[in-house]
């Protein structure tokens, strides 16, 4: 679980271009939308992207998305209980 | 009708225009085919969240624009006119290559979004809040030359009285390979690069962005006022002396009313003599060239705008541009003269406020 944190960090960082980020300034816990992180709705539609990509995880229902993307550590332990590769 | 004064510019470019000032320092490339602009320290300028998702084109834009309106002190103008030739061409090149590589699965909207010909305009609009007029043209080797034209009538007509009028080119690496295939670019055998003289075809590639604060009052900042344009799609060597004669007459002109002409040699040898052929009109005069300094895109015409804009406000001509040792004391009406292959050739006249 730490190690699929600590990737999902760096993705979140490379996929969203968040220039002057670094794994260690994003807490697992720490919002990725509004404060924290400041993510905004391009971001989500990315961040679903990215799951689709890299864990073949589909969201048939995008009212889900809330949930999930509310920190690192939701959307880490989303993926290990849903991800197919 | 009003008259269009120049009243604040910003340019980024190959050289360092942003930071210092006319052309106090230089660096001639000889070696590389294509030179990349010098980018000034964004983190001022931009926010953070939304620079992350900016190409260097829209980045350049933006830097280019904050300044020329914080010349003319100007806060939000009336419209904002951009030129581009190839737009945000980075974006285009990853979007398209991820349609492809992902086998036209997991797209994402960012470098979609990103990859229109407007989007430097667009986000300079959303940083200003302005909600006026706003065009881009996207015209080849005349887009700055077409928005430069709009902006003219606009102001003159007195329809708007303050426009942001500029350009904006990046280069990206996937077009650049191409363009050397179809030698557009030049080769590293033509080695060692030179605009004048030069023997080979193709040119030395680069970017930049620069744009202009025009307003129809006369400002302290005033650089110049744009007398007059014309642009046309093509022409033969053998017309380029009726050309400019006839932009001249129609603008109650002669030859020897011209204090300095601008042109926009690239060293590619088979359109140079569109060059040679006009500044035999001019050979009393001095005659300056900018493309070595700025490289050739679709938009490095507007580098060429800001160099004569600005030798009008300084009346110095830097040594480094000058073609001919000819002198002058005083800079009152300077002619831009610019093609690309033939094409899209393009007549600007500046003149002291």
């Amino acid at each position: 679980m730490e190690a699929l944190k600590q990737e999902l960090k760096a993705k979140i960082i490379e996929a969203l271009n968040l220039e002057d980020i670094s794994i260690e300034d994003i807490n697992d816990n720490d919002p990725l939308f509004g404060e924290g992180l400041g993510l905004d709705s391009i971001d989500a539609l990315e961040l679903i992207v990215l799951l689709d990509k890299v864990y073949g995880i589909r969201l048939a229902d995008p009212k889900q998305g809330k949930a999930i993307f509310e920190s690192v550590e939701t959307m880490a332990k989303y993926i290990e209980e849903h991800r197919t590769k | 009708m009003k008259k269009c004064y120049i009243n604040g510019m910003g340019c980024v470019s190959a050289q360092d225009t942003y930071e210092t000032s006319f052309l106090e320092s230089v660096v001639i490339n000889t070696t590389e085919n294509i030179i990349y602009a010098i980018q000034p320290s964004y983190k001022e300028l931009i926010p953070p969240a939304a620079a992350r998702r900016m190409a260097k084109g829209v980045k350049m834009g933006l830097a280019a624009s904050t300044k020329a309106l914080k010349e003319a002190n100007v806060e939000v103008p009336d419209a904002i006119i951009t030129g581009t030739g190839m737009g945000c061409i980075e974006d285009s090149e990853k979007f398209l290559r991820a349609l492809l590589d992902n086998n036209e699965e997991y797209l994402t909207p960012t470098n979609f979004i990103q990859s229109t010909h407007n989007t430097v305009g667009g986000q300079i609009a959303l940083g200003l809040g302005c909600k006026g007029y706003n065009f881009t043209y996207v015209n080849g080797a005349i887009s700055f030359e077409s928005a430069l034209l709009d902006a003219k009538l606009q102001l003159e007509n007195e329809e708007e009285n303050s426009i942001l009028v500029g350009a904006a080119d990046e280069t990206s690496s996937h077009t650049m390979e191409l363009f050397k295939l179809i030698n557009i670019i030049k080769k590293e055998s033509d080695q060692p690069y030179s605009v004048l003289g030069s023997n080979s075809t193709g040119v030395i590639y680069s970017e930049g962005a620069t744009f202009v604060a025009l307003e129809n009052i006369h400002k302290d900042s005033s650089y110049a006022v744009l007398e007059a344009l014309q642009i046309q799609n093509e022409l033969k060597v053998e017309e380029v002396e009726s050309f400019i004669t006839a932009f001249l007459n129609k603008n109650n002109l002669k030859l020897e009313d011209i204090d300095a002409v601008v042109f926009g040699n690239n060293g590619d040898v088979t359109f140079d003599t569109y060059y040679s052929e006009a500044s035999s009109l001019f050979n009393q005069i001095p005659q300056i060239y900018y493309k070595h300094l700025s490289g050739e895109f679709n938009t490095a015409s507007a580098f060429g705008f800001w160099v004569a804009a600005s030798i009008i406000k300084s009346q110095i001509i830097p040594q480094s541009i000058k073609m001919n040792a000819i002198e002058k004391n005083t800079f009152s009406k300077v002619l831009l003269y610019n093609q690309y292959q033939g094409k899209d050739q393009s007549l600007v006249l500046l003149s002291k406020c």
